[in-house]
């Protein structure tokens, strides 16, 4: 048995993504700015699926870019909002400290070219609350960016509090619901939300595809210059597979959206639960408010690189925000600003289940995870301190 | 794949890992903060190192050069564990991702911890290169040295 549980990093394309997508690639070749017959099915096709992403999140198709993916929706999003602030002379914008790293290195660089950030606090569980953000706001605040749910420890933000927030201040509110599209309802209009960036690798559909949602009369600064694909805000011949294949993948999804997350909720429970009894752990991230299928938490004592290697030897495929799997010297920043310490940071371990795992496969991982973990623990210098009350136990 | 075919070996099936309670000399160094900490037992006889365990926290290199550095000084006398380099434990296992190379220091470092430590405990001279660091800091940029 190989438990593929890392459903956060990316997704299996559904059989209805798949299928979309070869057609695709097979029978509709043409290029959508061509004005031969062949070239305006392409772009009839092109079309529709804008419309269908636009009706899964109650906007207007015209409000649709496609991207390359979450990241450069995110990107695009932030430099529009921060030109367009600087224009008013308003350089000051809101995060949050556990944003995607397409966000936080985004709004990095602009700190470095004279625009000032606030980075919110979460707390211990990851939430941010309105109230947060409502204290933050100045005079010369530009931008809130603020994710759905994290991609790490799954925690939903209060997005439509937030929004009414921003709204209400008349203050420009992007949403990363990169993790959340496909997964949890979306409603631009209801949540207020102004921008808001997905991918659709993230609920089956094509990697290297996704969209920035942007309210109408808000201006796009471009990222590519080039022809004028996308209302001219964004050039280069579409991928028009991969985003037939991605308005596909979101129409299951939100055909689906009920059963599906009541059934990957009661595996996550039951994995919550299954491992909830290795002594020194704890679960990171809201307890309820969670992506369904989010799982993560720390073992003490351990490290997450061989923990998930030793996993992966086991036929479970997770992730680990330990400094080794980060490419970093530190763990992850989302462990961190949780408040917990960075050796216990090093310990955890990632599950993020999807619609095509079952429950034999989630039995398999709550058999397997505590007998590694004591493995490791076994030859762990750090856990025999522990035992021994040299060091104290902090979880 | 990441690592190697003996990495993977070394990690899945570490040799000479446990505990030594009548142990002459025991190293430790790393830091828990940094991710990984490894401490070295030796048994010395006649200056042979007749047997070594190691216990490790951290990645899977880390358990790796462990194991292939314990290994490598297992039956060998005290000079020759003392001569054993980093570059040596990386070649033995068919070489580390770049980021992985301070897991082989560490490892050096562990051998000549418990060397220093059989030192001390049997009031054995020896010079200045095991009394401080051995200025392998850069290994662990993030801490404020170990
Ligand atoms: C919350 C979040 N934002 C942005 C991204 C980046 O998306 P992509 O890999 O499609 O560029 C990811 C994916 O890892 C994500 O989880």
């Amino acid at each position: 048995m190989y438990v593929y549980a890392d459903n956060a990093a990316t997704t299996a394309m559904s059989p209805a993504a798949l299928a979309a997508t070869i057609a695709a690639m097979q029978e509709c070749y043409g290029n959508p700015s061509s004005l031969h017959s062949i070239g305006q099915e392409a772009a009839e096709k092109l079309e529709a699926a804008r419309a269908t992403m636009a009706a899964g999140i109650n906007a207007q198709p015209r409000e649709i870019y496609f991207t390359s993916g979450g990241s450069e929706a995110d990107n695009q999003a932030i430099f529009s909002a921060a030109l367009l602030g600087k224009k008013k002379g308003k350089m000051h914008i809101i995060t949050t400290s556990i944003e995607h790293h397409a966000v936080l290195h985004t709004l990095k660089r602009l700190e470095k070219e004279g625009w000032e950030i606030t980075l919110l606090p979460v707390d211990k569980d990851g939430m941010i609350s309105a109230q947060q953000v409502a204290d933050a706001i100045r005079e010369d605040t530009c931008l809130v960016t603020i994710m759905f749910a994290n991609n790490e420890i799954g925690t939903i933000q209060p997005v439509a509090e937030i929004g009414a927030i921003c709204r209400e201040k008349g203050v420009l509110f992007h949403c990363d619901a990169v993790q959340a599209a496909g997964h949890l309802p979306i409603d631009v209009e209801a949540m207020q939300i102004d921008m808001l960036s997905l991918a659709a690798h993230k609920f089956h559909g094509p990697k290297g595809v996704g969209l920035l949602y942007v309210r109408k009369g808000i201006i796009l600064h471009n990222l590519i210059e080039g022809g004028a694909q996308e209302r001219g805000k964004r050039a280069g011949t579409e991928y028009l597979p991969g985003i037939i294949g991605m308005a596909a993948a979101f129409q299951d999804c939100l055909e689906h959206m009920e059963e599906s997350t009541a059934y990957v909720q009661k595996l996550r429970d039951k994995l919550i639960q299954g491992l909830s009894g290795i002594p020194h752990s704890i679960l990171n991230g809201h307890p309820e408010k969670r992506l369904p299928g989010n799982v993560n938490m720390c073992f003490e004592g351990i490290e997450g690189e061989s923990l998930l290697l030793w996993l992966d030897q086991n036929g479970i495929a997770a992730s680990s925000g330990s400094a080794c799997t980060s490419g970093s010297l530190d763990p992850s920043h989302v462990l961190l600003a949780l408040g917990r310490p960075h050796e216990v940071a090093h310990g955890s371990l990632r599950l993020t289940l999807s619609e095509y795992n079952t429950e034999e496969e989630v039995d398999h991982i709550i058999a397997t995870v505590p007998k590694v973990v004591e493995y490791l623990r076994g030859i762990s210098p750090v856990w025999e301190k522990l035992e021994k009350g040299e060091l104290p136990h902090v979880i | 794949m990441l690592y190697s075919d003996k990495v993977m070996d070394h990690f899945t099936n570490p040799r000479n890992v446990g505990k030594m309670d009548d142990a002459d000399g025991v190293g430790e160094v790393g830091n828990a903060k940094c991710g990984d900490i490894m401490r070295i037992f030796i048994k010395v006889e006649d200056d042979i190192i007749t047997d070594v365990k190691f216990n490790t926290f951290g990645c899977a290199s880390a358990i790796a050069t462990s194991s292939m550095a314990t290994e490598m000084i297992k039956g060998k006398s005290i000079k020759e564990a003392l001569e054993l380099s980093n570059k040596a434990v990386v070649e033995a296992l068919d070489g580390l991702p770049t980021n992985k190379i301070h897991c082989s220091v560490l490892a050096e470092e562990a051998v000549r911890a418990a060397v220093k430590d059989y030192y001390d405990r049997n009031g054995i001279e020896y010079g200045d290169e095991l009394k401080s660091c051995p200025g392998h800091c850069e290994s662990c940029e993030s801490c404020a040295g170990h």
